[in-house]
């Protein structure tokens, strides 16, 4: 492959920050929760990129912009596996692993039907009490909401 | 406790529970007390439920207070679209506490949150029941003088049934041993049990009401089977009659034995033994009026 294609897969970027490892099929999940769509800064976006350790990933890079632990940690119940880079000058200053959060708002609806936060207009919230198998309960109905049918908003 | 709302029970340490149990107690031997004679009580049903309505009612009537409120929400301005959030608001500005039965699961947490006055839970669909979990306590606790190391047996629908879930998961906090007596189908959900095992505490499985069961316990919760639980109408058939506790059953059963139930019944409970001393389902109830009683004056701030 020659630099120059290359370059026009991977894009460097002078200051901002990298989200590396997200699941191929995620990543417009993750502009999503991270309300990127909205964003002025330069943003690249990359998918179903080769990947040695998970065969497939997605890649974004937004310009000029630093991410706060918990707000990246959002993008934890759809890539898990992602991991935050920080570039000052060409250069990584800074490198994290994504968390799961104790608790978790706004991003997932509560599966069951006949909870309030599916009828009113109610920010949900969950407790995460199950950081492995991604089980969250709701704050509302107490009931638990699963990896399985999780929907996101 | 004052001004907090009661939707959970477990948003009550141990040792407030008690202190709602206390009460209780001292308004068993003296119910007609005057104390709430300034206040306006909010009795607001979504959905009706006629007896544990009346239950709060008779408690607040009791303490000369005023009620306001709704039985059904079919002719309020809930059936003209009216949000939760702004009947919520609009009902706190009449009174000073908010019971609340509506059929959505959460609603009664979302309303505290927004209501500036406390909200006790009188039903949020299949969720939480707290005031039950309390009168059954207190009936627990007055029938055998005390909480702590006792035998309940939990018998019926162990799956659905939120009153089991609230009760076994308060009486992990006694030391209690559970014997959970369920068709397969409808045994107790693990996230339940997890609270027995966190606890360490025994707990034994059954298919059958029988000899192995009754005479080793101190509380007999009786529950009812739903008809909606099933798919399949022949498998109701079979499994509604198989739990009917009748009077000769109690022959080997102990002397403490009390056989509890939520109510309504339908048919798990044969009439004839209501006639025995050891049932005790509706004192069970008359038992909700002085535990909702003391949570009132709790709440408000009166005891
Ligand atoms: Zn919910």
């Amino acid at each position: 492959m020659s630099e120059k294609r290359k370059e026009l897969k991977v894009s460097a970027i002078e200051n901002g920050t990298v989200i590396d490892h997200i699941p191929s099929n995620a990543v417009f999940q993750v502009i999503r929760i991270l309300k990127l769509e909205k964003f002025e800064n330069m943003i690249l976006f990359g998918t179903n990129l080769e990947s040695k350790k998970y065969g497939s990933k997605g890649v974004i890079k937004v310009k000029n912009k630093y991410f706060k632990p918990e707000e990246v940690n959002r993008i934890a119940l759809v890539a898990p596996s992602a991991s935050m880079i920080e570039i000052k000058d060409f250069e990584v200053i800074n490198k994290t692993v994504v968390e799961v959060p104790d608790e978790i708002s706004g991003i997932v609806k509560c599966f069951n039907p006949n909870c309030i936060s599916n009828h009113e207009r109610v920010k949900n919230k969950f407790q995460v009490v199950d950081k492995n198998n991604l089980r969250l309960k709701c704050y509302y109905c107490e009931k638990i909401t699963a990896k399985n049918n999780m929907t996101f908003f | 406790m004052k001004n907090k709302s009661l939707i959970s029970i477990n948003d009550y340490s141990k040792e407030e529970q008690l202190e709602v149990l206390k009460v209780a107690e001292e308004f068993e031997k003296n119910p007609v007390q005057n104390i709430l004679s300034n206040n306006v009580i909010a009795s607001l049903f979504f959905e009706p439920s006629t007896r544990t309505r009346l239950s709060f009612e008779s408690a607040i009537s009791r303490l000369g207070g005023k009620i306001v409120g709704f039985s059904e929400a079919s002719n309020t301005s809930v059936k003209k679209g009216e949000s939760l959030r702004d009947s919520i608001l609009t009902v706190a500005n009449y009174s000073d506490l908010i019971v609340m039965r509506n059929p959505l699961e959460g609603s009664a947490r979302f309303a505290s949150e927004i209501s500036p006055v406390p909200v006790i839970n009188a039903g949020d669909g299949s969720n939480q029941h707290p005031t039950q979990t309390l009168l059954d306590l207190y009936s627990i606790k007055k029938t055998q003088n005390k909480l702590d190391n006792l035998n309940v047996a939990f018998v019926g629908d162990l799956k659905y049934g939120r009153t089991v879930h609230s009760l076994v998961i308060a009486l992990c906090n006694y030391n209690t041993t559970f014997h959970l007596v369920s068709p397969v189908e409808l045994k107790l959900p693990s996230s339940v049990k997890m609270n027995i095992k966190e606890k360490n505490l025994k707990y034994y499985q059954y298919t059958e009401l029988d000899d192995n069961v009754i005479p080793n316990v101190d509380v007999l919760y009786m529950t009812r089977i739903q008809k909606e639980r099933f798919s399949d109408p022949l498998e109701y058939e079979r499994i509604k009659n198989y739990y009917i506790l009748k009077n000769d059953m109690l022959e080997n059963s102990k002397e403490n034995l009390r056989i509890m139930h939520p109510l309504p019944r339908v048919n798990e409970i044969d009439i004839n033994v209501d006639k025995s001393p050891k049932a005790y389902y509706f004192q069970q109830a008359l038992n909700g009026v002085y535990v909702r009683q003391a949570l009132l004056s709790l709440i408000l701030g009166l005891k």
